[in-house]
Formats: structure tokens, C-alpha cells, sequence
């Protein structure tokens, strides 16, 4: 019992790794708002063009969706990261993080989209319309905000998964909460870094994923 | 200026694929003229309407709003040309997030650049008008069925429309909840708008309509008077329908 005290709840190396587990934390925040931000404007984006009248525009949005989510992020992560050097083009390692995680991500930020503004009627479309709002006037003030409430608890679901996406920065060695962690481990000999990552990543997450049930709930009434 | 012509359909026509729907119809309605429109499903007549504001896009003809053709010019020029052609539709299609007040002012702000104080006041003189002033703080989920027509209609009063077009403006609605909503249009008749009516309410066309007129397959068979068309309907196929409607 003390042994497994020592190796995972060892308070005293948990103290002393807190501030590299903080900067860690630090990296790890500014990946998500990148990918969340970007991911939430390009997802709306692709979908938009998934449900255009132009036909070409309707294929490669569609195209991007179904590559990108068939894609497991991690190759495409080193593929940018190590492949793409190869052909001359070099991108730091946060930058390879945030454009391999933002292709997959939008992808799947425009299926939440494309399946929120299919459930908006298309009454609402027609009555804005013919009172003299332009198409972008009627998607802003009225079509948007009925499809983003009817998909909120899908968005923030594929918000957690962002969230959880970005400890695999760390086998590129960018130094975001996980990798972090694992150094603390290696350096102290001991997994109760880890544990405390984890528990990083528990404070993060778990007021979301309620947060999803409480939606879903509300949704569902 | 009676006779002003104030909505001009000229040869308009409509196609889904292999399927005419409109064949080249013309009708002229002029101001402050009340047209109502019957005819079986299918009849064409709602596609028509949605025509002239070009909710469904006519595949050739003109659509002609106080002198100015709506089927030439930019997508611009349609938005704001929409603006004089106020559509009321079967399902009233308010914006359910929003408050009746904010339903009523939204296209004011952003289509007619009004600011606030004059499209809220614009807005609570129109609701007074279809007696919805004591519910613009309500939601759209709140209110009955006639009233989020009325409220609806309000919408589209708000934008001073030159013509509204109704679109089976009661066919949704409860039998209790119509006659609010016929009295609206009544009054808004009687302060002299140019009104196209498409609907199955025969007796408010006798007592409302100035012309009354008959399609089937996508054609205008007959028009003339209420008397003239419930009187003594002179094509069969308006007395094969009209002896249907009336049971």
C-alpha cells in the first residue's frame, strides 16, 4: 500500500512538478483555443459549402469532410510534422499540432453544423427572406442561433474531444500537459506526475461533459 | 389612381422538370384591389404566389410590383424589392428564439437600417393594429395559433409593403382562432391594401374579395365578381369545384 501511495500520490514530487505540469497546462490551453476557435469558424464554413446550391463547392466540402475524418489525426499530425520536410516545408511543432488537429476537427465541427441547420425549418429561411434580408442577414440572426441550440450538446461533445486530442502533441515532443508530465515521471522516477496530469485534465473536462448531459437533458424535454 | 396597377404576373410560367405547373399565366391586380385565388391542390395557385416574391424562381415571365420588375436586377435589388411585397405563409414561420417585439422590428433593422426607437415604435403601432401589442414580450411558443399569425402579419406591415400576398393564411389554424385573423385582413382591406389572398375561406372572399379567380392545372380558368364566381360559375370545372368545397 505504501509503495502504491509512493509511486502514484507522492505529494512531495507532485509539489515539485507542478510548475512544469503548469506550463504544460499552459500549452495545452493555447492548442485548444487555437484548434476550438479556428475549428468552430472553418467547420461552419465547410458546411455551408456542403449544403451550397454550387455543385463543385458541394464536392470538395464534402470530399474535405470524409477525408479528414477518415484520417486518424495522429498520422496526419506527423505527417505534417515529419513528412512535409521532406518536400522542403517546415512547421514548428505547435503549427503542425493546430493545422492537423483543425483539418480533422472542422471536419467534424461541420457535421455537427450541417445537422443543426438541416434541423432548422425551412419556413425560417423563406419568411426572413421575403421580408428583405439578404441570405448571409437571414443565416446570422435567424437560421444560426436555432441551429446552434439544437446541436449545442454535439458541438460541445466534439469540443471535449478537442480537448483530449491534444495530449497527442506530445510524441511530437511539444511541451503541452502530457508531454510535461512524462518528462516529470522520467526525471523523478515516479508516475505521480502522471496522476496529477490526469487530474489536470479531469477539472478540465468533467464540467463539459456535464455540461453535455445538462443540455441533452434540457434538449430531450 | 384606382386603376394603378400594383403587382403585374405576365406570362408566367413555372416547370419542375417534365412538369408545367404555371402555363403562362397573367393576372393585374391594382391598388387597393382584394384578389382571392381558389382552386383544388395542385392548382398551381400557391406556386404562383410564391413566384411573386420569388420564393420559388418562375422559369420564364414577369413579375411586375408598382412599375418595377422584380425578375431583373442583382440579388440586392431582390432583397430590397422584397421589402414592398409583404408574404404571410400557412405556418406563420415567426422566429421562435426571438421575442414577438424582435420578430417584428429584426428585418426593419437590418433590411430598412431604421434604428431602434423608430422599428419598436413602427412595431408596437402594428401589433396594436392586430391586436397584439399586450403579448411583445412573449415568445412565439406562448401564443395560440391565430395569434402568431396576426403577429406575423405585424412582421410584414412593419416593412410598409405596397402588396401582401397570403399564402392559406388560415388553413393551419383552429376553427375558433380563424375569424381573429380574417378580421385583421379585413381591416387592413378596408385601410387600402393591394392583397392577394390564396385560401379556402369562401365566405370571407364573398363579403371581402373585389375578384375572385379560379385555377386548375396551372392555368386561370375563369374570374369575375364573388356573385359572378359562387353565383354562376360559368367553366364546369369552377362548378365541379366549388360543389365539392361547399360539400
Amino acid at each position: 500500500m505504501d509503495i502504491f501511495i509512493d509511486q502514484f500520490f507522492n505529494i512531495d514530487i507532485m509539489r515539485k512538478s507542478l510548475p512544469l505540469l503548469f506550463k504544460g497546462l499552459w500549452m495545452t490551453l493555447q492548442l485548444c483555443s487555437a484548434v476550438i476557435l479556428l475549428g468552430l469558424i472553418g467547420g461552419l464554413f465547410v458546411a455551408l459549402g456542403n449544403m451550397s446550391e454550387r455543385r463543385w463547392l458541394r464536392w470538395i466540402s464534402i470530399g474535405y469532410t470524409d477525408l479528414f475524418r477518415a484520417l486518424p489525426p495522429l498520422v496526419l499530425l506527423i505527417f505534417i510534422y515529419a513528412g512535409l520536410p521532406f518536400a522542403g516545408i517546415n512547421i514548428s511543432p505547435f503549427a503542425a499540432v493546430v493545422i492537423a488537429f483543425l483539418l480533422n476537427n472542422s471536419s467534424y465541427y461541420a457535421e455537427v453544423y450541417r445537422a443543426g441547420l438541416i434541423s432548422v425549418a425551412k419556413g425560417q429561411w423563406e419568411a426572413a427572406e421575403s421580408t428583405g434580408l439578404s441570405p448571409a442577414q437571414t443565416l446570422i440572426h435567424v437560421v444560426l442561433p436555432q441551429a446552434v441550440r439544437n446541436v449545442l450538446p454535439d458541438l460541445l461533445s466534439n469540443t471535449v474531444e478537442v480537448v483530449k486530442l491534444t495530449s497527442l502533441a506530445s510524441v511530437i515532443s511539444l511541451s503541452e500537459l502530457l508531454y510535461n508530465a512524462g518528462m516529470a515521471r522520467s526525471v523523478t522516477y515516479n508516475a505521480s506526475p502522471l496522476v496529477l496530469a490526469a487530474l489536470f485534465y479531469l477539472v478540465l473536462l468533467w464540467p463539459l461533459v456535464r455540461l453535455v448531459s445538462h443540455f441533452q437533458r434540457r434538449l430531450a424535454a | 389612381m384606382a386603376n394603378r396597377p400594383m403587382l403585374e404576373i405576365v406570362s408566367l410560367e413555372k416547370r419542375f422538370g417534365p412538369n408545367t405547373i404555371l402555363k403562362k399565366i397573367d393576372l393585374k391586380v391594382t391598388e387597393g384591389e382584394l384578389v382571392f385565388v381558389i382552386g383544388p391542390s395542385g392548382s398551381g395557385k400557391s406556386t404562383m404566389l410564391r413566384c411573386c416574391n420569388r420564393l420559388e424562381e418562375p422559369t420564364s415571365g414577369d413579375i411586375i410590383v408598382d412599375g418595377r420588375n422584380i425578375m431583373a436586377g442583382t440579388r440586392r435589388d431582390l432583397d430590397r424589392m422584397r421589402l414592398q411585397i409583404g408574404m404571410v405563409f400557412q405556418g406563420f414561420h415567426l422566429y421562435p428564439h426571438m421575442s414577438v417585439l424582435k420578430n417584428v422590428t429584426l428585418a426593419q433593422r437590418k433590411a430598412l437600417k431604421r434604428s431602434k426607437t423608430e422599428a419598436d415604435a413602427r412595431a408596437m403601432d402594428m401589433l396594436e393594429q392586430v391586436g397584439m401589442a399586450h403579448k411583445a414580450d412573449a415568445y412565439p411558443g406562448e401564443l395560440s395559433g391565430g395569434q402568431q399569425q396576426r403577429v406575423a402579419i405585424a412582421r410584414s406591415l412593419a416593412l410598409d409593403p405596397k402588396v401582401m400576398l397570403f399564402d392559406e393564411p388560415t388553413s393551419a389554424l383552429d376553427p375558433e382562432l380563424v375569424g381573429s385573423v380574417l378580421k385583421v385582413m379585413k381591416d387592413l382591406k378596408s385601410k387600402g391594401m393591394t392583397m392577394v389572398v390564396v385560401s379556402h375561406e369562401m365566405g370571407f372572399a364573398r363579403e371581402t374579395a373585389d375578384r375572385v379567380i379560379f385555377m386548375d392545372g396551372g392555368v386561370v380558368v375563369e374570374q369575375g365578381t364573388p356573385d359572378e364566381i359562387f353565383g354562376a360559375p360559368k367553366a364546369e370545372r369552377t362548378r365541379a369545384f366549388l360543389s365539392r368545397v361547399s360539400g
